[in-house]
Formats: C-alpha cells, sequence, structure tokens
C-alpha cells in the first residue's frame, strides 16, 4: 500500500484541541506524522489535496443497534456499514439489544463474523449484562471478554434489582470490564413516553418527570462506590443529574457519561403534533435540560456523544404516539447534526471530536479516535459548511426513522478511510 | 361566516370567533330541537360514519341523533369488536374506510393523538370525540354553551374544574376553550391528579375545595375512574368523597347562583352528591346532554361547508 498525503487540510485534533491548517501522511495505514509541515513520504505517495476542508478522526460511535441477529429488515451489518462510511463513523459499537440478546459467546461470535464479513467500517460489539436482558442473571462476562466483548449493557433495560447489578458490578469490575448503564428510575419511567410538563400534558401523553434520570444515577453511583466497577452512563440529558454526575468524577469513581445527539439538538417541542420520529428513550427533554447538557460536553463532564442508532421500521412508527416503536436512525445524520452546534457557536470542532472520536475510544481501549502519530489512519474527510436538505429516503440504513427529514444541515462528509482505506467518497 | 377548518380535533386551534360560531349556530338547533319535526336536511347525501375504539354509549348516541336529524346516513362502527382484534392497524382500518367515501369520520381512541394520525391519512372531515388524554372538543363546546345559556356570557366567569384533571381529556379541552374566552379558570384536586407543569396553564390550582369554590360562578365536576383506585393516586373512595365530592355544604361557598356541570356518567357518592345532582335549581347535567347534540348538529354542519366549499374550489 502507497503512502497516503493528506495536504492543504484543516485538522481538527482532539488530543491536542487544535483546528489549524496542515498536512498528514499515513504509512502503512497509520499515522505517522502530522501538522504544518509533516516528514518526507515515501516515493510511492499518494497526494490528497482536501481543498482546506476539515480532516478529522474518524467517529468512533459508542451504542449503535444493529438489528442482526433477529431484525435483519430494520438493519444488517452491510446497511449500517454503508450508513456509517458515509457518516464518517469509523467504529461502530454495537448494542446487544437484539431480538435474541447477545447475551452468549455463541451469538457474539455469530455478529462479529457477520460484521466482518459484511461492515465496511471497525465492528467492536456489546454484549449484555445480564441473561435475555431479563435483570436476573448475570451473563459469561468473562468468556465474552474474550469473544471481543468492549462492554456491557442491557440497554433500556434497566436492571431493577439493586442486588442483581451490584453482584454483576463486582464481578465485572474484578475482570475490569466496563458495565455501561442506562440510568432511569424504572418504577417512575414506565409507560412514559414524554418529559412530564406543560406540553406533554397538553398533548394528554403519559409522562416521567426528569427526575428519574437522576435518581437512576444516584443509585448507580452509590453502587459504583460499593463495588468500584467502570461504568459509563449512556444517555445523561438532564440538567438536574449533573451535579451528581460531576460529584462522582470529583470522587474519583471509575464514571464517564454520553449524550445521544437527538438530545442535544432537538427538544420536546419537536414531537409536536404527535411526530412519532422524535419518540426516543429516554424522551426528549426541556429547552433549558438542552443547552444545559450542551454546557456539560463543552466542560467535559459529559464524555460522549453517540448517535443511539436505533433503527425502527416504518410499522413500528406508524402508529399513535404511545404505541410507536422508540429510537431514531443517527449514524448519518451524527455528524451533520452535531455541526448545528458548531454552527450555533456552542461548541467547536475539537470539542466535538473529543466527544465523538477521542474519548469513546479511549473508554473503550482503543487505539483510534486520534490524529497522533501511530494511531490507525481512520479519517474523515467534510466540508463543514456544505448545505442541504435531508431527505430520509436517501440515507443508507434500511430504516428511515430520522427525525431531521427535511431539515436543512449543514456540513457533508466528502471522504472516510478505515487504516488508510477508503470506505465512503462523496462524488 | 366562515369556519376555515377541515377537522374538529381540538379546542386549541379554534379561535374564540370560531367558537362564538360554533355555539351561535348551535343555539338554533336547540331551538329546533325542541320542535316536534325535528329535521333540517343539510347533511342531506352525506354519509357519516362513527368509529369508536372505545365504549361509549352518549356521546355515540349524541352524534348519532345529530347526524341523523340534519340528515345524513350515519353508521356505527364498534372498534373494539372489528379488525382491531385481527391486528389490523389504525391506518389500515383508515385506509379501508376512506375508500368508502364518507363524508364525516367521528372517531373516539384511547390513544391521545390517535384521531389526528387518522386524519391525516383521511379525504373527509374527521371528528374528535376523545382522544386518551387529550383533547374532547364536543364536550367543551356543549359545556360552552350550557354556560352561555345558564349565565348570559361567556367571559368574566369564575369558573372551577374539579377532580381528575391529569387524566381528563374533558378538562384539557375546557380550560382551552375557557381560556381563550377570557375567564378566571381554578383547578381543584389533590397533586396527584394534577398534570405535570399545570402552573405554565394560566390557572389557578387549590388542593382544598372548599378554598377553590369560593365565589365561583360555576362548578364543573369531573368522573373519577374507578381504575385510578388501583394506581394509588388516590386513598379511598370514602376520602375522596369526603376532600373532593360535592356536596350542599361545599358548594354555599360558591355564588348562590352557581350552577353545577358533570360531563357523565356520574358516580353518585364519590364525586358528587346524588340529591345535588337532581336539583334542578343548581345541576345543569341533563341541559349538558341537551346542548350536546344540537353543538354536534353545529360542528358538523359547518365542516360540512368546508367541504363543500372545498369541492367547490
Amino acid at each position: 500500500m502507497s503512502d497516503l498525503l493528506f495536504t492543504n487540510a484543516r485538522l481538527i485534533d482532539p488530543e491536542a484541541g487544535t483546528d489549524e491548517p496542515g498536512a498528514l501522511l499515513v504509512r502503512a495505514g497509520r499515522i505517522v506524522d502530522q501538522g504544518q509541515e509533516v516528514g518526507l513520504p515515501g516515493e510511492d505517495v499518494t497526494v490528497i489535496d482536501c481543498g482546506g476542508k476539515c480532516l478529522a478522526p474518524g467517529i468512533v460511535d459508542l451504542g449503535v443497534k444493529v438489528c442482526e441477529p433477529g431484525e435483519r429488515h430494520k438493519e444488517s451489518y452491510r446497511s449500517a456499514g454503508r450508513a456509517a462510511a458515509a457518516g464518517g463513523v469509523t467504529t461502530i459499537v454495537t448494542r446487544p439489544d437484539t431480538a435474541p440478546a447477545i447475551d452468549s459467546p455463541e451469538t457474539l461470535e455469530f455478529v462479529t463474523r457477520r460484521a466482518q464479513a459484511d461492515a465496511p467500517v471497525r465492528v467492536v460489539p456489546m454484549a449484555a449484562l445480564t441473561k435475555g436482558r431479563a435483570g436476573r442473571e448475570m451473563t459469561e462476562i468473562g468468556f465474552l471478554m474474550d469473544a471481543g466483548a468492549v462492554a456491557f449493557s442491557d440497554c433500556d433495560h434497566v436492571v431493577a434489582n439493586t442486588k442483581v447489578l451490584s453482584r454483576a458490578l463486582s464481578y465485572a469490575g474484578a475482570l475490569g470490564a466496563l458495565v455501561i448503564g442506562h440510568p432511569q428510575e424504572p418504577g417512575l419511567s414506565a409507560g412514559a413516553a414524554a418529559t412530564s410538563g406543560k406540553f406533554a400534558s397538553l398533548r394528554g401523553l403519559p409522562a416521567v418527570s426528569p427526575m428519574a434520570e437522576r435518581m437512576g444515577l444516584d443509585r448507580d453511583i452509590a453502587l459504583l462506590e460499593m463495588t468500584g466497577a467502570r461504568y459509563h452512563a449512556d444517555q445523561i440529558t438532564t440538567a438536574r443529574a449533573l451535579p451528581a454526575l460531576a460529584r462522582a468524577k470529583a470522587n474519583g469513581l471509575d464514571i464517564t457519561a454520553g449524550v445521544g445527539i437527538h438530545h442535544l439538538t432537538l427538544n420536546e417541542f419537536d414531537v409536536a403534533d404527535y411526530r412519532t420520529f422524535f419518540k426516543l428513550k429516554p424522551p426528549l427533554r426541556s429547552e433549558d435540560d438542552r443547552t444545559a447538557v450542551i454546557e456539560a460536553v463543552r466542560s467535559g463532564l459529559i464524555d460522549v456523544i453517540c448517535s443511539m442508532h436505533t433503527p425502527q421500521d416504518e410499522e413500528s412508527k406508524r402508529l399513535p404516539f404511545e404505541e410507536a416503536a422508540s429510537g431514531a436512525v443517527g449514524l448519518e445524520t451524527l455528524l451533520p447534526a452535531a455541526l448545528r452546534l458548531y454552527h450555533a457557536e456552542a461548541l467547536d470542532l475539537p470539542t466535538l471530536f473529543r466527544a465523538m472520536s477521542l474519548n469513546p475510544a479511549k473508554r473503550l481501549g482503543l487505539d483510534t479516535g486520534r490524529l497522533g502519530a501511530g494511531a490507525p489512519a481512520d479519517l474523515v474527510l467534510f466540508d463543514p459548511d456544505a448545505p442541504f436538505v435531508l431527505d430520509r429516503f436517501t440515507l443508507r440504513s434500511k430504516s428511515k426513522n430520522t427525525p431531521f427529514d427535511g431539515g436543512r444541515m449543514q456540513g457533508r462528509v466528502l471522504a472516510t478511510y478505515v487504516g488508510g482505506a477508503p470506505v465512503y467518497r462523496r462524488d | 361566516m366562515s369556519f376555515a377548518h377541515r377537522h374538529l380535533l381540538g379546542i386549541e386551534p379554534l379561535s374564540p370567533r370560531d367558537i362564538t360560531a360554533i355555539l351561535d349556530l348551535a343555539d338554533t338547533y336547540v331551538a329546533l330541537n325542541r320542535q316536534a319535526d325535528k329535521h333540517a336536511d343539510v347533511l342531506a347525501g352525506l354519509t357519516q360514519i362513527n368509529m369508536f375504539f372505545e365504549n361509549s354509549t352518549r356521546t355515540q348516541a349524541s352524534f348519532e341523533l345529530a347526524g341523523k336529524r340534519l340528515g345524513a346516513d350515519v353508521m356505527n362502527m364498534a372498534m373494539q369488536a372489528s379488525s382491531i382484534k385481527k391486528g389490523e392497524t389504525l391506518i389500515d382500518t383508515a385506509m379501508t374506510l376512506n375508500a368508502m367515501h364518507p363524508d364525516l369520520l367521528v372517531v373516539r381512541h384511547p390513544h391521545s393523538g390517535a384521531v389526528d394520525l387518522l386524519a391525516q391519512k383521511v379525504n373527509c372531515a374527521v371528528l374528535n370525540a376523545g382522544d386518551g388524554r387529550h383533547e374532547h372538543p364536543t364536550q367543551a363546546l356543549l359545556d360552552a354553551l350550557t354556560i352561555r345559556r345558564a349565565k348570559g356570557r361567556l367571559h368574566r366567569l369564575n369558573i372551577a374544574i374539579c377532580g381528575d384533571i391529569a387524566h381528563s381529556r374533558v378538562a384539557r379541552s375546557n380550560i382551552l376553550l375557557l381560556g381563550k374566552m377570557e375567564n378566571r379558570i381554578r383547578l381543584i384536586g389533590p397533586p396527584t391528579l394534577m398534570p405535570s407543569g399545570i402552573a405554565e396553564f394560566g390557572v389557578e390550582v387549590f388542593d382544598d375545595m372548599r378554598e377553590g369554590l369560593r365565589d365561583v360562578d360555576v362548578v364543573m365536576m369531573l368522573r373519577l375512574q374507578k381504575e385510578r383506585m388501583d394506581g394509588g393516586f388516590i386513598p379511598s373512595e370514602r376520602e375522596y368523597y369526603h376532600r373532593y365530592g360535592l356536596d350542599a355544604e361545599k358548594l354555599a361557598l360558591a355564588k348562590p347562583d352557581a350552577i353545577v356541570m358533570h360531563p357523565g356518567p356520574m358516580n353518585r357518592g364519590v364525586e358528587i352528591d346524588g340529591t345535588l345532582a337532581d336539583d334542578i335549581n343548581r345541576s345543569v347535567i341533563q341541559d349538558q346532554v341537551e346542548m350536546g347534540v344540537a353543538v354536534r348538529m353545529a360542528a358538523m354542519e359547518l365542516l360540512a361547508r368546508t367541504l363543500s366549499a372545498g369541492a367547490a374550489t
């Protein structure tokens, strides 16, 4: 493989926190140098003139649902992989909330094989924390780690039995496994389709207090104090949960937190007249919560931004709001949506890529997500200003349930590279 | 007079002028309905289908009678008994009915927003006969007509709505309508039966019924759903009746000419004293039923006019 030299680029380096013009040299699939001046390329070199566009470490999307096994008509490894490549996502970290759940080494090996055969981007799997995500017995965490599981989560099924969770956390802690929780008080949030408040009341929707998130987080933090486990909260979406998270971090617990892109760019009013593509779990929050959570990403209190990619077919969404399925696809829209925050001057590009690439990779122990010498050449080249109107039927995902349908977006991926090899190029 | 709405899905999109237009027309139908010959054939040739996905006796009967008096061909479909049981989705049901070319579709559904969803998929006019906890616009309109006829006006009144506000679509539609017409609204009930975000509704909230009823012109009682007892919203029926049931003693705190309303069906001895409910000097509950037919006739006539105006252009 010849050397790759990216010239005339706007380098977004989340490690250094810089956004500067420069060049980047790739040899044998790895970054060897980058900056204003780079070392000499070998004789066999391909030069890519970036035309002043942004070159950033590829996105590591923590918490993607690919619907294999069980619901391949909603999303397969092939369709998810192509969507990821087109969205500048170079690593997808898959969720185990499939049907059946990915809760045994055998199922994990099956999906790993499927991913290797079909997906053009890197796929690293998570596994369920309890068998069948039923919250009763822990899975074979050791065997699953041997089979390649990078984290353990029951996804939106909260392990309601605190004794079960404390044992799972203790056991996982001893193995150094990362546990990903969904902070929600399950009794309080049962049946909810919206966040409580005037909007939910006027629409007559069953609603949950934003406080349920803080309660769930408080419990999990107390369990971390007991067990010393490694923990990541999948989505922190409310202002009320942030002080608890800050205290836990200040107390030295091994805790990080993420947030889905939709909670950073939309609020409860976007549901408008019962638009089910805006039905998410947890439900969209108030504008005050949205701005507080953006600030937490800026300050680094919230570590990770992810797409929470959740494919749903038309039939599961074309229902009355309460009955409709939750979730939205996001692999292809994560970057353009995140760029809304950049254009609104809420977050700069190094901060965005710290949360989308660097931090999730670090948390999972992956060597990617950065532009430093030695890192795999997982890269996304994008034009942050290119405007377009999103048509959901152009998405590569099999499911088209995006809340941004018809939305005005700004920012397009031009090319995506995994290990120095192009996996997507915009024509 | 123009009524620029294709559907009647809720009170929310209506202007005070729209509301007045419906009530004015309804007044003429009250007069008609008291005559021996109750027919006005303004809907002759049109087809009205009543789709009730939730049990209803009085609302369905009221809509049926309203349609028949206006000369429409009325069909009732009990949806629980039909295709829903076979797994057909709401949208498929709507498309199927749409192919039969109805002109007016009257829909009740247990889920909030379901009637809006259905209205997006059909070509005819849709009337919401109650969706989940969202809206029940014809109930609010008939309540408004009852108040206007009893009090001589529909503004600057002190109106108390009492009981299970949280789960009540009647309460939501009434809060919206009475607010649009510039009345002072008080909500009375235990905090467990108040919706969230109530402070932003532009209403006064009381958990003490005696305090809340002081000097009101209108007392609207809501039905307490029996299933709320299981949900732990209130401790018992008898404690609820003691604190929030309307009886003569509590009503004495309201204005001497205050009227008592209830959307029915009543739980006597749970939210309202039986004798009080039957007191023709205070209770207008039977008037509400009468106004219901008139208001539904008016709403359907106005929507039918919009339909024919649309067909003409």
